[in-house]
């Protein structure tokens, strides 16, 4: 086994160990900082996929964005913040049978499919000018679409969370 | 123009009064004046647009059809069927670029009439934004190249309908004939369905041209040509719903309801016109059979219609019957074959039956605004009783009236001669090529009806004296928005707009030159007269049927005059002389009597049926269970010493498990293929057995141990309460109980498909 | 034995698919069994990352083009997007009803 190998592996175990952290932690900011690992794990993934652009984008994006919203989030939504904040959890046991059974199906699925793969796998390029080529080429619309999203996200989201005047 | 350029602009037509919908149905509050002089001003850059297709169809790629088609979705292949792909795509032939163009002048002119009809109306900017997805979906039957589309756009065409008719839906009769409409057109459309799925399963494509071509290659459904029949009449229903054919004319008048240019545009010109125009595309794929019916709905719908428009009072009602019978007059055509009159007569008929319905919106809005201005709030504002002599106050809504009156009659100049003429000589050659000469006999009935009921609604509309001089002092021509349209839909009604030359009793010209009959591909022992054979047949006719229609139209337009305006027969004392007809007529055949003591009545006792079995029987089986469970239950503790209920559980125990084991005993010696002695043998030795086996239980029933039988039945009564628990903690009212639930489903679907 | 041994060895498309299906069962997981409304985001992000990985891997070893690599910006900037609206909600419920237990959230309207 070399290195690459087991640094993968590495990876693998922070990334669904954190993961399993955030699922079943009772505290509300611990599974926040164990999400944190488990986005820094698959952006490690990203790059063992070669997709080194990606990597940088869900550390930018994941951790620097989304990660900081929800622990605003967290902060904003309980009331004492010195009290431990807990979460309750809802009927465990059929929760993790079900999720057992379609996760088993799915791995079925992986394991049991014949994947259609390269024998030869592309030579490694940066990804980056690539997806820029991309987005603006055969990708324009969706592109274009997505930053309209994103701009109707942004003041959507100020809207909604705005307190609402007393007129 | 290239013929890409030429499908971008058809697009753009299709999606302009769509953008009307949008813009007027989000912002018309805040627009100035709600946003009509969008509305109108859009339309009339459609309408500019689709001349400027349609003459360089005809300019330029006359013999040619024009089509794009993209892959809208592929579900690859799926098992059991075989390749599944959706093709949308759009086609711009000679038809569709003339209905592009009728649809376009009417919705146009509708729009700028409406803008002083509807003034002040609660709801005005919603109702151009329905206008306008109402164009839009009328376009989209017109352009489309495949079954899908037509189908998307035929049902969107009934929901503005249905809007549109209950735009007053404050007024019980509005809504409940906006919801007549609604369910009287499903009853088509689900037929049209059947016929498009038969047609989908057989060829895999829902595109016309490559059914055609299949149907051409000599693939049929199911390897019947019954079946090919059975697909074009069921495609043909839905034709029945939305033209207001035999029998589902009846929601037609009640969609009256609605506001006159409504019924003008959907109800008169180009909706109702959706169904002749379904049957013009689909006609080559029509077997012979299938024109038959097709004939026989449309001549039927033609006569019932007449004879009812003869006896109403309601301006807006002899309209109404006038454009069913004119619809089954077209219906009648493309049956009978007249494929280039059929869809000449919907064109013509467009243009002076929007006409019509806008001058007697114009009366309607004179009338109301006069009764109004007396403070009458009882006479009704559209019935022609309370009408007459208003040619003096309202003559430009007079002349344009009379015009498209002579047009709809068949008088020469007109349009509508020609096309009336075209009809009636396809008619008579249909009648003597296949005998079936009833065709052509109640078309030229019909014929003299129409012009004798439509001379009946002008001469007591606009001519003689007012009843009332008071009121008629207050009536007045309508403003310029109106009478605009009016005048444009009059010039639109002579006979030179389609043909381009100056022979008015000749229909040869630059519209029959471009709507040229299909050749049929159905295979040819079930087709229809092909064109040569028709075509000589419709020669020798032509002189017969125009001489014939001019008698006719002049002595219905003759008998309207003696009975109408010089009075020399009395119309009340006929009606009185033959009253039953006349109520019989009056109330319009009774059908809707007829629909509502069968289908509603129908419907109401199939329901009631229902609720009963629900209530009795199910309920009846359940609480059954329920009571039997715990009578059982409670017996067994109670009463077990006595022997009541317990041993009647034991007893039907003890019985179901020896008739299981005799059964059992039975077919496991039995050989694998028994003789009838063999069966007669083994099954005697079965029951035998099962006798024993329960006698036995018997005789062993004191040594039964009480704890076994009370414990199974507690065991069964407990699990019915497990079962309550479990089942009624799936209903938690619990968001993620609902997702867990549907993430089984999900499991479900992918081992079915794993499989 | 062997086999498992040689596969372990050998980093490659049914690793990362394996690895996504895990994050996606516990990413449903959280969603199923969480009340707090912020934890079922967390899991909704977890399931996206899962998707993510996906996309990528396929394209690194099935087709060897950048399409998954671009879907998954899209898939990261819907998430972005995603997250800032339901924060958004989170929060304005949280002012309506004190509360972000989304079992006791069954009013449209207060």
């Amino acid at each position: 086994m070399d290195l690459a190998t087991v640094i993968f592996y590495v990876f693998v175990l922070i990334t669904l160990g954190s993961a399993a952290v955030v699922v079943v932690s009772r505290n509300i900011v611990r599974a926040a900082f164990a999400l944190l690992f488990t986005l820094f794990g698959v952006a490690a993934m990203y790059a063992f996929l070669m997709a080194d652009f990606l990597a940088v984008t869900q550390l930018l994006v994941y951790v620097g964005g989304i990660l900081v919203l929800l622990i605003f989030g967290v902060m904003l939504t309980n009331r004492q913040i010195s009290v431990d904040i807990k979460t309750g959890t809802v009927q465990t046991w059929l929760a993790a049978l079900i999720v057992a059974a379609l996760g088993g199906t799915l791995a079925g699925i992986v394991w049991s499919t014949q994947w259609n793969i390269l024998s030869q796998p592309p030579a490694e390029t940066a990804g980056a000018p690539k997806i820029g080529e991309m987005f603006l080429g055969s990708y324009l619309l969706p592109f274009e679409i997505a930053s309209a999203v994103l701009l109707v996200a942004l003041i959507g989201a100020a809207l909604i969370a705005r307190r609402e005047r007393t007129s | 123009m290239s013929p890409d350029t030429l499908l971008q602009l058809a697009v753009a037509i299709l999606l302009l009064p769509l953008l009307n919908f949008v813009v007027l149905v989000f912002f018309s509050k805040r627009l100035p004046r709600q946003g009509d002089w969008l509305a109108t001003g859009v339309l009339f850059v459609v309408l500019l647009m689709s001349i400027v297709v349609l003459a360089t169809k005809l300019g330029t790629y006359h013999d040619e059809t024009l089509q794009r088609s993209f892959p809208w979705v592929d579900f690859g292949n799926v098992p059991g069927f075989g390749p599944l792909t959706l093709q949308l795509g759009i086609m711009v032939d000679n038809i569709a670029a003339i209905m592009m163009v009728v649809v376009a002048i009417v919705s146009s002119f509708v729009h700028l009439f409406s803008i002083d009809y509807m003034r002040g109306d609660v709801r005005y900017g919603r109702y151009f934004a329905y206008l306008g997805v109402f164009t839009f979906s009328m376009l989209g039957i017109v352009i489309t190249n495949n079954f899908f589309m037509m189908y998307v756009s035929w049902e969107l065409v009934g929901l503005s309908s249905y809007l549109l008719i209950g735009h007053w839906f404050e007024k019980k009769s509005a809504s409940d004939a906006a919801n007549k409409a609604f369910i009287v057109n499903r009853i088509g459309d689900v037929g049209m369905f059947i016929g498009i799925m038969i047609l989908y399963a057989t060829f895999h494509t829902l595109s016309f041209d490559p059914i055609f071509a299949a149907i051409g290659a000599g693939q049929i459904p199911m390897g019947s040509e019954a079946w090919l029949t059975a697909a074009g009449i069921l495609v043909f229903c839905g034709a029945v719903g939305k033209s207001a054919q035999f029998p589902l004319h009846v929601w037609l008048p009640d969609a009256m309801e609605g506001p006159t240019p409504v019924s003008a545009l959907i109800h008169a010109a180009t909706m109702v016109a959706a169904g002749v125009y379904l049957v013009t595309r689909t006609f080559a794929m029509m077997t012979a059979d299938a024109l038959v019916v097709i004939a026989h709905v449309g001549a039927i719908t033609a006569f019932i219609a007449a004879t009812i428009a003869v006896t109403q009072n309601d301006i807006k009602k002899v309209l109404a019957y006038s454009t069913v019978s004119q619809l089954g007059y077209m219906v009648m055509g493309l049956g009978a074959g007249a494929y280039t009159a059929g869809f000449f007569h919907l064109s013509t008929h467009a243009m002076f039956k929007a006409g019509l319905f806008l001058g007697s919106g114009s009366v309607i809005h004179a009338m109301h605004h006069a009764l109004h201005h007396a403070n009458d709030h009882h006479t009704d504002a559209q019935d022609i009783r309370n009408m007459g002599g208003l040619r003096a106050k309202m003559p430009v809504t007079f002349w344009t009236f009379l015009i498209y009156t002579l047009a709809i009659s068949g008088v020469p100049l007109t349009s509508g001669f020609l096309s009336k003429d075209e009809l009636l000589a396809g008619t008579l050659a249909f009648g003597e090529l296949t005998g079936h000469m009833l065709i052509p006999i109640l078309a030229f009935g019909v014929a003299g009806m129409t012009a004798f009921y439509m001379f009946r609604l002008v001469i007591l509309t606009f001519l003689g004296e007012h009843k009332d001089p008071h009121r008629f002092d207050a009536v007045h021509e309508s403003p310029w928005t109106m009478t605009v349209p009016l005048t444009g839909f009059a010039i639109l009604s002579f006979f030179a707009v389609f043909t381009g030359t100056f022979n008015p009793f000749s229909a040869e010209g630059w519209f029959t030159d471009a709507v040229q009959r299909p050749a049929s591909v159905v295979p040819a022992a079930v087709a229809a007269a092909g064109n040569e054979v028709f075509g000589e047949a419709l020669h020798h006719a032509h002189g017969t049927a125009m001489i014939l229609s001019l008698i006719i139209a002049g002595t219905g337009i003759l008998l309207a005059f003696v009975t109408y305006y010089w009075r020399k027969i009395n119309a009340d004392a006929i009606a009185e002389k033959v009253k039953p007809l006349y109520t019989f007529l009056l109330n319009k055949w009774y059908f809707d009597e007829l629909y509502d003591a069968t289908a509603v009545k129908g419907t109401l006792a199939l329901t009631r049926a229902y609720a009963w079995f629900d209530a009795t029987v199910i309920d009846g089986i359940v609480n059954g269970t329920a009571r039997w469970t715990l009578g059982v239950t409670t017996g067994t503790r109670n009463t077990w010493e006595e022997g009541n209920f317990g041993a009647i559980a034991y007893s039907i125990a003890a019985g179901m498990a020896s008739v299981y084991a005799g059964w059992l005993l039975a077919s496991g010696l039995a050989p694998a293929e028994p003789s009838l002695g063999a069966i007669i043998q083994y099954g005697l030795l079965g029951i035998g057995a099962a006798g024993l086996s329960f006698f036995l239980f018997y005789v062993g029933v004191g040594g039964f141990d009480n704890k076994i039988v009370d414990g199974l039945v507690n065991l069964v009564a407990s699990l019915a309460g497990f079962f309550g628990i479990v089942s009624r903690r799936l209903q938690t009212g619990r968001i993620q109980t609902y997702l867990a639930l549907a993430l089984l489903g999900v499991m479900v679907f992918f081992l079915w498909f794993r499989g | 034995m062997d086999d498992i041994l040689t596969w372990l060895e050998h980093p490659g498309l049914t690793h990362f698919l394996l690895l996504s299906v895990l994050l996606f069962s516990m990413g449903l997981y959280a969603i199923l069994t969480r009340k707090n409304a912020i934890m079922v985001l967390m899991g909704i992000e977890l399931m996206l990352n899962a998707s993510g990985i996906n996309f990528i891997a396929f394209g690194r070893y099935s087709t060897g083009t950048f399409d998954g690599q671009v879907i998954t910006v899209f898939v990261i900037i819907l998430a972005a997007a995603e997250a800032a609206i339901a924060l958004a909600i989170v929060l304005n419920i949280y002012q309506t009803f004190n509360t972000v237990n989304v079992d006791e959230i069954n009013k449209l309207k207060d």
